[in-house]
């Protein structure tokens, strides 16, 4: 009886009551990530900025010295920041080509039970803590750098020992960690490559190799500037598998100085610096922000001109 | 006229699946062959494996011969490389790669060696005249190629073909995708062409055979029915298939 | 000019080359040969790091170092603290940022027409997947420590790793419901379904396999997450004295542990840690490969 009566407008309030729930809810956790950016932004600026209004930009940016304790505590920060720039530039040099390369063997040329054993290997790298990376570079890179310091200043009075820890093992443990990143996202570009590419660069009498360098990673080049992008990111965000290995002291980042990154200073800092001390490490904080903020937008940018490029 | 390509007792196999059988065709120089027949008869398969691009399908087997210039295409030690430079292909779809109209045409002289700038410029020029895309594209040989209509896309595919100076072109539906005008300057570009080089095309379009061809081969279900010059095997079918199919009665 | 005639010739004389006459190409080699040993050095790598793990590690596991905890008055040594604390850890951060992560892909899916907010939220997705650990870290330690007063806890490492990895599950949840064909969506909007009704009989079921992998991917992340902990989580590795208390509690998970073995040189129990870790890192990665061969809607039965 009741069916007959149904009209096509009768259900329409008690249903819209959980429909509208649903939609409001649904919005809100869509919302969440809009306030979380939000929120840490306010945060770090917050925090990152006092530091700079007492003790004055440059003295903090432009000032190589860095004594927070002492009787004239300075806190300058500038080898700090050059020491990451340099480092993940370093290891962006080594790791795009190895990266590039094992993502161009996956995408072009393994067959697929090879294909899959590189791949798990990749993921496997990916999963790996910080920890251990750092773990394994204390008792694995370490020792090695100290031995070639030791061959390479053993009559230099002016070097100052580092026991290995020094930016080159830093620099090789950030090439190794950013290769899944590079790996995958440069696979996923060239993959995306159509195939017909390949085909008529073929019909020229070009051979596969050619094809692969000529034709196929040209047409992947925004995807690749995207890996390289995210790559320096996961690089210079990186704290606990550099902290221990490169030394931590701070100095102009020559490759056997002992140095300290952005991050690594937090790290080591963070559990008893007060007062300008702390202050200064959320400034540090705030640079690392402002670095990543730059790199996402650079990465948008770079992904537009792709769509404009018709990829 | 000479033979420039002979195909031998030639069979095909998708994994268990046969796609060609023992086809014998030869191809003659400096004139047009065209393969017609419906889809799925084997006319493209057959022409990629005059140049070797079926080598890439996975799970394909390939026996008989194929004779280029005296030479069997299909013995060990055949450099690729220098084939598909002999023995061009153009595909159905225009696919010029992401890149400046004259790298495009420039690309596979460069692959083959050449870097003298001014060289490189006189093959791209001279490559877009016999294209016929020379007058359209002289003031924007810089700008990317996808920037080019359909049929220009196709007609630089040509010339991108043409500048590492072929022997054999061989076409893969060439004009399946472009507008009636398009296919007709490119019907003409290939009659053009036929002075110089040797062209194997297949067309899914009876009339286009009937128009540029000097030669046509009937495909049906991986055999071939009948081949012969083009105006016999229109008007004068020997075998009933070939009428039927020509006439419309199926495919 | 007579050098342009030559180079034509030279095009001309590559014709005249027979088929046979194997061209060697000395850069083809090069490279293919790069191809390979780049793809050697990662596959090494990974086997160095493995091996290694198992050969200092291996050796030195012990029963009693998972069913105690380190005591120096009862002289134990033992990682069960870090252990429990590593997967209170894991269930708190997923209680939290599965429902908003999934309800938020939802919603940027099924309900929002494109335009200026949906890129906003996706740029936002796409920074906070940026966002550095140590950054996470302080941002939590001021925001979640601090100003909401939940000090070192676990409850403020859990909000902290929560934030963190919210792109994983929305990314893999949009991508899951992308890839729920709209012919489902007509079939049960056409026989009247209401929106809320089709998303919770009709997408999410289809899209469970695109979620379960996004939650797999952030244990991974909550397991092997460091830096973001230190400053929020803290450091105490004692066994919990009340099952719903203990999330109020400072607590050490394993990568954490292993960090203050390791700058104290404690080095045989870092090894036994780091080996609990890669079973663990190991069992996911397998978990998510049985996944997505398990789910795999191409794949015939």
């Amino acid at each position: 009886m009741e069916a007959k009566n149904l009209s096509i407008f009768s259900s329409r309030k008690s249903k819209s009551v959980t429909e509208r729930t649903a939609a409001i809810i649904l919005r809100i956790c869509a919302i969440m990530s809009i306030v979380a950016v939000a929120s840490i932004t306010i945060y770090m600026v917050i925090s990152g900025t006092p530091a700079l209004f007492s003790q004055g930009f440059a003295d903090i940016l432009f000032n190589p010295v860095w004594n927070p304790t002492g009787k004239n505590p300075e806190f300058g920060i500038l080898y700090i920041i050059i020491t990451s720039i340099f480092g993940v530039a370093a290891a962006i040099v080594i790791g795009v080509p190895i990266g590039l390369l094992t993502a161009v063997y996956l995408s072009e040329i393994a067959q697929p039970r090879a294909r899959t054993v590189v791949r798990s290997a990749v993921e496997l790298l990916a999963g790996i803590p910080s920890v251990i990376y750092g773990l394994l570079g204390i008792l694995i890179i370490n020792p090695v750098m100290y031995d070639i310091e030791r061959a390479l200043f053993a009559n230099d009075p002016n070097h100052q020992m580092t026991g290995g820890s020094n930016l080159l093992s830093a620099i090789l443990v950030l090439a190794i960690m950013i290769l899944p990143t590079l790996i995958n996202i440069s696979q996923t570009a060239l993959e995306a490559v159509p195939d017909n590419f390949r085909k008529s660069s073929l019909a020229l009498g070009a051979s596969k190799i050619q094809t692969i360098f000529k034709v196929v990673i040209p047409a992947a080049r925004n995807g690749i500037l995207s890996a390289i992008v995210l790559g320096v990111g996961r690089a210079i965000g990186e704290a606990m598998a550099i902290v221990l290995v490169s030394g931590n002291s701070v100095n102009f980042p020559t490759p056997f100085a002992s140095v300290r990154f952005l991050t690594t200073g937090i790290v080591t800092d963070f559990a008893y610096a007060t007062g300008v001390h702390l202050d200064v490490l959320y400034t540090i904080g705030l640079v690392l922000f402002v670095f990543i903020i730059v790199i996402n937008i650079v990465l948008t940018k770079v992904v537009k001109a792709g769509v404009a490029n018709g990829k | 006229m000479e033979n420039k390509i002979v195909a031998k007792n030639l069979n095909l196999w998708y994994g268990e699946k046969q796609a060609l059988k023992n086809i014998d065709l030869d191809i003659k120089e400096k004139s047009i062959t065209a393969f017609i027949g419906p889809s799925g008869c084997g006319k493209s398969t057959f022409l990629k494996t005059l140049n070797r691009m079926n080598d890439y399908v996975d799970n394909i087997r390939i026996e008989g011969d194929v004779i280029l210039d005296g030479e069997n295409i299909y013995a060990d030690g055949v450099d690729t490389t220098i084939l598909r430079k002999k023995v061009g292909m153009v595909f159905q779809q225009p696919n010029p790669f992401p890149m400046t109209i004259y790298d495009n045409v420039a690309y596979g002289p460069r692959i083959h060696g050449i870097k003298d700038r001014k060289t490189l410029d006189k093959i791209v020029e001279e490559s877009l005249k016999d294209a016929a895309l020379y007058d359209e594209v002289k003031d924007r040989l810089h700008t990317n190629a996808l920037g080019l209509s359909g049929g220009q896309q196709q007609r630089l595919c040509i010339a991108r073909c043409l500048a590492v100076e072929p022997e054999v072109i061989l076409l893969d539906e060439p004009t399946s995708a472009l507008d009636p005008i398009s296919t007709l300057k490119i019907e003409e570009l290939l009659m053009e062409l036929k002075a110089k080089y040797t062209i194997a095309i297949v067309t899914h379009n009876m009339q286009q055979a009937s128009r540029i061809a000097d030669y046509t081969a009937f495909f049906l279900i991986g055999e071939m029915i009948e081949y012969g010059k083009t105006d016999d095997l229109f008007s004068r079918p020997q075998d009933e298939r070939t009428e039927n199919y020509i006439t419309g009665r199926f495919g | 000019m007579a050098n342009n005639s030559g180079d034509k010739e030279l095009v001309r004389s590559a014709n005249m080359r027979s088929i046979y006459d194997k061209k060697r190409r000395v850069s083809d080699t090069i490279l293919n040969g790069l191809i390979h040993l780049s793809t050697g050095f990662a596959l090494t790598i990974v086997l160095v790091i493995l091996g290694y793990i198992a050969f200092r590690g291996v050796p030195e596991l012990d029963f009693g170092y998972f069913i105690n905890q380190t005591s120096i008055l009862k002289n134990t040594v033992g990682i069960l603290p870090n252990i429990i604390n590593t997967l209170y850890m894991i269930v708190l951060t997923l209680l939290i940022a599965v429902p908003i992560g999934v309800g938020g892909a939802i919603y940027l899916n099924e309900y929002a027409d494109g335009g200026r907010f949906v890129d906003l939220v996706s740029f936002t997705t796409e920074v906070l997947s940026g966002i550095p650990s140590i950054v996470y870290g302080l941002f939590g330690y001021l925001f979640f420590g601090i100003f909401m007063g939940l000090s070192y806890s676990i409850l403020t490492g859990a909000l902290t790793l929560a934030i963190m990895v919210l792109p994983l599950i929305s990314r893999n949840t949009q991508v899951a419901l992308d890839n729920v064909p709209n012919s489902y969506r007509e079939a049960a909007l056409g026989i009247g379904s209401t929106k809320w009704y089709m998303i919770r009989t009709v997408l999410l079921p289809s899209a469970i396999p695109g979620i379960l992998t996004g939650i797999i991917l952030a244990m991974g992340r909550v397991v092997a997450e460091s830096a973001a902990l230190i400053f929020t989580a803290g450091a105490v590795a004692k066994l919990p004295s009340s099952f719903f208390g203990h999330i109020t509690t400072s607590g050490a998970t394993l990568t954490i542990q292993l960090y203050f073995e390791m700058a104290k040189g404690n080095f045989d129990i870092a090894f036994v840690i780091a080996v609990v870790l890669m079973v663990i890192v190991l069992t996911l990665n397998f978990l998510a490969r049985w996944i997505s061969m398990r789910f795999d809607v191409n794949r015939i039965k």
